[in-house]
């Protein structure tokens, strides 16, 4: 357990089951950091940059981070503009509702809905799409317009506000596969799966996050 | 676009790749975390591990490899062989493996590969199936064979494709038992037919032997993706050279 100040540069990934968070520790770790994973409220509250890692479905998610006392956690963090990192699920719980399994409430922390891909391709989407870049923003720095992030997925975030939606990718129909919100990133994709790209997107972002306290 | 996925397989057996042993400039080719290292720095979409000689005592070698893979490569990872229940999918997965493929465990129980996507998330789970063609009066069909090949278990693969899919399978691995190793190119027809009764992805496995081959298997087989093992294992072609080919061609590809 650390405290005081050096919880400034703690990175942490918040543990609640989910299937990716080897994954995503091992990419921090790859970038030479070492992130703490965590299940505690307080040290995630506490810490410099959070990861949200998620893969599954959204209802199982909210209701794993649930028992954990994590959503509040999670909204806290965002009304206090700390650098946090949701990956895939982790993005769509924080739309207002789902259609995932009829229809599901998520945290309202961006309004808008998360909707099924249409019919006429294979769902899930798997696989390498690209990122067109709709604002410019140092999460993207040494990243190409368009580069490839790996994909897997059956529903897809439609935020309110398009001001918020910083990356779209092409499946049948033009989706938000990033939102940028303050110091909230939130990736469709899975950047630890992501090869190089993946790496230098968690670089930035941990560059961001610590260079920024 | 969705780009479509090249993937090199890799078979261990006792902790070593079979084939591969071609390359000489690797320290060791047999060392399956160094030819993964290799095939993620020549630009793998993604790699498939499949444990052939899987027994109980030396998948512990395999959860082994899966943690020193994932550790260094930053690409999907999927492990199969061998893999009977849900407590061996859930060691794969917590190993570092992004999805496990499943044959002969779910062929015996189907609910099986519910039970997984439940639990784990359908696309976690690649049902693979192995498809022997078969002749007949009215002209052909495919059974599928578990247990690596040695048993048929007199199932139809199209209608097990679609069961396997509708039951939550995330992704199917479609292998064809008679072209396998034969370098002759995929069973096309297998592919597509399997392809076209399911709205899950189908990856093409068995029998590529040329570029050519994958690139009929990604068109005329309407596969989502190619999985090849001899060609890139004995360096008859490298990745990056598949992929300026196919996307030379036209092929929707990942590079750089």
């Amino acid at each position: 357990m650390r405290k005081g100040n050096d919880m400034a540069k703690v990175i942490s990934i918040i543990d609640y089951g989910a299937g990716n968070l080897r994954s995503v520790a091992n990419a921090i770790k790859k970038l030479g950091y070492q992130p703490m994973i965590t299940s505690d409220s307080r040290e995630v509250l506490d810490s410099a940059a959070v990861i949200l890692p998620g893969v599954g479905a959204a209802a199982d998610t909210i209701s794993s981070l649930n028992k954990l006392g994590m959503t509040d956690v999670i909204r806290q963090l965002i009304q206090r503009q700390r650098p946090l990192f949701a990956i895939c699920v982790g993005l769509q719980i924080l739309l207002s509702g789902t259609e995932e399994g009829g229809w599901y409430e998520c945290l309202k922390v961006i309004p808008g809905k998360v909707k099924k891909l249409p019919p006429g391709f294979k769902i899930p989407h798997i696989g390498w799409n690209q990122v067109k870049q709709r604002v410019s923003h140092s999460i993207f720095e040494g990243i190409p317009d368009e580069a490839n992030f790996y994909f897997v997925h059956s529903f897809y975030a439609e935020p309110e506000d398009m001001s918020v939606v910083a990356g779209t990718t092409s499946y049948g129909v033009s989706m938000c596969s990033m939102v940028i919100k303050d110091n909230l990133i939130a990736a469709q994709f899975h950047p630890e799966k992501s090869g190089e790209h993946g790496l230098r997107m968690y670089a930035n972002f941990l560059k961001l996050a610590l260079n920024g306290r | 676009m969705l780009t479509k996925r090249i993937i090199p397989c890799l078979d261990v057996t006792q902790g070593r790749v079979v084939k591969g042993t071609s390359f000489t400039h690797l320290r060791d080719a047999g060392d399956p975390v160094e030819l993964a290292a290799f095939y993620y720095r020549e630009g793998a979409d993604e790699l498939v591990f499949l444990d052939i000689g899987a027994t109980p005592d030396v998948r512990d070698i395999m959860i082994d490899i899966v943690e020193r893979v994932s550790e260094q490569i930053f690409i999907p990872l999927t492990v199969g062989g061998g893999l009977r229940s849900i407590e061996d999918m859930r060691r794969m997965l917590k190993a570092g493996a992004d999805k496990v493929s499943i044959n002969t465990a779910v062929v015996q129980n189907p609910k099986l590969i519910t039970e997984g996507a439940e639990k784990f998330g359908s696309q976690c789970i690649v049902v693979a199936i192995d498809a022997k063609r078969l002749e007949s009066s009215d002209g052909h069909k495919w059974e599928i064979c578990t247990h690596g090949g040695r048993k048929s278990a007199g199932i139809d693969a199209i209608g097990w494709a679609k069961q396997a899919a509708s039951l939550g399978a995330g992704e199917l691995l479609v292998t064809s038992w008679d072209a396998d190793g034969q370098r002759i190119g995929y069973d096309l027809e297998l592919t597509r037919s399997i392809s076209e009764a399911v709205t899950v992805p189908v990856i093409a496995s068995g029998g590529a032997g040329n570029l050519e081959h994958l690139y009929e298997a990604l068109t005329l087989g309407k596969a989502d993706a190619v999985l090849a093992a001899t060609i890139f294992h004995y360096q008859i072609n490298s990745i990056s050279e598949a992929k300026d080919y196919l996307a030379a061609r036209g092929i929707p590809i990942r590079k750089g």
